[in-house]
């Protein structure tokens, strides 16, 4: 029961990474790719790391988890702002203000 | 077809691939990174040494070997980037 | 392991593959570096699945971590200096008298030669030999330490452990003979989402690094994963230029370099009293001995990490500088 949860957060959360895979070959601008990878990439790191929170076997793995899901999250936003900023300043993708 | 097989060929390939890298590139940072493919190759075959079939623990000699070779690795690179660091610097002031 | 784990190994293979030729090939310098940043974290991962987490720990942080900054510091100096760092694509320079495409042919080919023939010797090799896990696995009650990567490294070979320790000295000596002084590339301004960042980041990386130190008697970890975990906190606080080096500091900078060396050889000397010979650490304080070791070590390698990637050495050249012919 608990295997068959886990299973289904883990494939929810793939597919979710297969979504921000997408938007980032197929979307035409730097700004739009970063949304598609920091918004899809992260919802999808959460429900990967519940399932696997689910499969772990003690609460210390549990709390290992969530440690990691908290740094890679707060990485992962810091280094889109850090990419768009250069973006901004270096004039890539359409000027925006 | 066990892990061991499958990713001894990687590393050989890895290893080749970082050899033809190596030699045949015309860039220094390129070469250097060449060079590093054929560590990492190299290290695939040494741990697919090691690997037993999984109910046994695998060999840890070979491990050690890998790790101290990761090591020196970055040692040597780090070298290697300087003295490329020291060259630009140098090909530059020559031709002011 | 079971059949869908080998068709995960083989889409893993061959992305490892793939990732090394696209490396190879891309123009853009930095894309290579971050293609070659991907690479390392999925060969991290392989060795994981060939039951290797120490190696696997020790490549995604000193091989990927750290030469991933080592190659992205060198990159901007590089562009800096060639002034190029305003463009969008950072191209390699040609030298002025490129190879003939002959000779790189012929290269290849011998490349290629020596493939096959790693090839064929691999695949002709006998598929498991005697090894050395019956003799590790009967000696691990007189090292000390339970897991057996950390007894191999710091008690059965401990003599080549001290000359890889050794050689990071070595780099460190050679890379402040040849860069010295201060740098005149621009360091890049992170902006206050980074410093945030750093913040929040710096105290768990101390204990992680602690505990990969700590947990390497028993468990994957170690003393060159904690090293290379704690110098991430030197990289952290060179590039929110929070500490700048400087030439005062060189003093208790070269004494972080030589504490471990000295340490660690200092030991294996001294154990060589009392009828036994160098490196034989006496049974009932063998894990105390290897845990001083370890612990000096990782405080060594996390400065001398950090100081290869500052990659200078902090001198005050005099004003009037000599000009090397």
């Amino acid at each position: 029961m608990v295997e068959l949860a886990a299973a289904v957060l883990i494939a929810t959360g793939t597919l979710f990474f297969i979504a921000g895979t997408v938007g980032l070959l197929r979307f035409p601008d730097i700004f739009c790719r970063l949304h598609a990878l920091t918004k899809a990439d992260g919802l999808g790191l959460a429900l990967i790391a519940l399932g696997a929170a689910l499969l772990a076997g003690t609460p210390g793995a549990v709390f290992r988890i969530v440690l990691i899901w908290f740094f890679v999250a707060t990485a992962s936003a810091t280094c889109g702002h850090l990419v768009a900023r250069y973006a901004r300043q270096s004039g890539a993708g359409g000027g925006a203000p | 077809m066990t892990p061991d097989l499958i990713y001894g060929l990687t590393g050989i390939a890895v290893f080749g691939i970082g050899l033809v890298g190596a030699l045949c590139a015309q860039d220094r940072l390129r070469r250097v990174l060449a060079l590093k493919l054929c560590s990492v190759g190299a290290g695939f075959l040494l741990v697919v040494g090691a690997w037993r079939e999984p109910p046994a623990t695998p060999d840890p000699v070979p491990h050690a070997l890998v790790i101290t070779g990761i090591v020196v690795m970055v040692s040597a690179t780090a070298v290697a980037l300087a003295l490329i660091r020291r060259l630009q610097t140098l090909e530059a002031t020559d031709e002011r | 392991m079971t059949d869908p784990l080998m068709i995960f190994d083989l889409l893993l293979a061959l992305a490892i593959v793939a990732l090394a030729v696209a490396s190879l090939s891309v123009r853009d310098l930095f894309s290579m570096i971050v293609l070659f940043i991907i690479f390392g974290l999925l060969s991290a991962l392989a060795w994981v699945r060939l039951s290797a987490p120490d190696v696997a720990l020790a490549e995604a942080a000193i091989g990927t971590g750290v030469t991933g900054a080592l190659l992205l510091k060198t990159l901007h100096h590089l562009r800096y200096v060639s002034g190029t760092l305003g463009q969008q694509t950072a191209l390699g320079v040609t030298p002025v008298a490129p190879v003939p495409m002959g000779i790189i042919l012929a290269n290849a080919g011998f490349c290629g030669l020596i493939t096959l023939g790693l090839l064929v010797a691999f695949l002709g090799a006998p598929a498991t030999g005697p090894g050395f896990d019956a003799l590790v696995a009967e000696a691990m009650p007189q090292s000390g330490v339970e897991h057996p990567v950390t007894g191999v490294l710091l008690n059965f070979r401990a003599y080549d452990t001290l000359m890889e320790v050794v050689v990071l000295l070595a780099a460190v000596i050679a890379v402040w003979q040849i860069e010295r002084g201060l740098s005149d590339a621009p360091a890049p301004v992170m902006g206050e989402v980074w410093q945030g960042f750093a913040r929040l980041a710096l105290p768990a990386i101390v204990v992680v690094g602690t505990y990969l130190l700590w947990v390497g008697a028993e468990a994957p970890g170690g003393a060159f994963q904690g090293g290379a975990v704690l110098a991430a906190v030197g990289l952290l606080l060179l590039l929110t230029r929070a500490y700048i080096p400087q030439p005062a500091h060189r003093g208790v900078a070269r004494g972080a370099f030589v504490l471990g060396t000295a340490a660690f050889a200092l030991v294996a000397i001294l154990v060589a009293g009392g009828g036994r010979v160098a490196f034989e650490y006496p049974l009932e304080h063998a894990k105390t001995l290897i845990l001083l070791i370890e612990g000096v070590v990782t405080l060594s390698i996390a400065v001398t990490l950090a100081a290869l990637f500052h990659g200078r050495e902090p001198v005050a050249l005099s004003e009037g500088g000599r000009h090397d012919t």
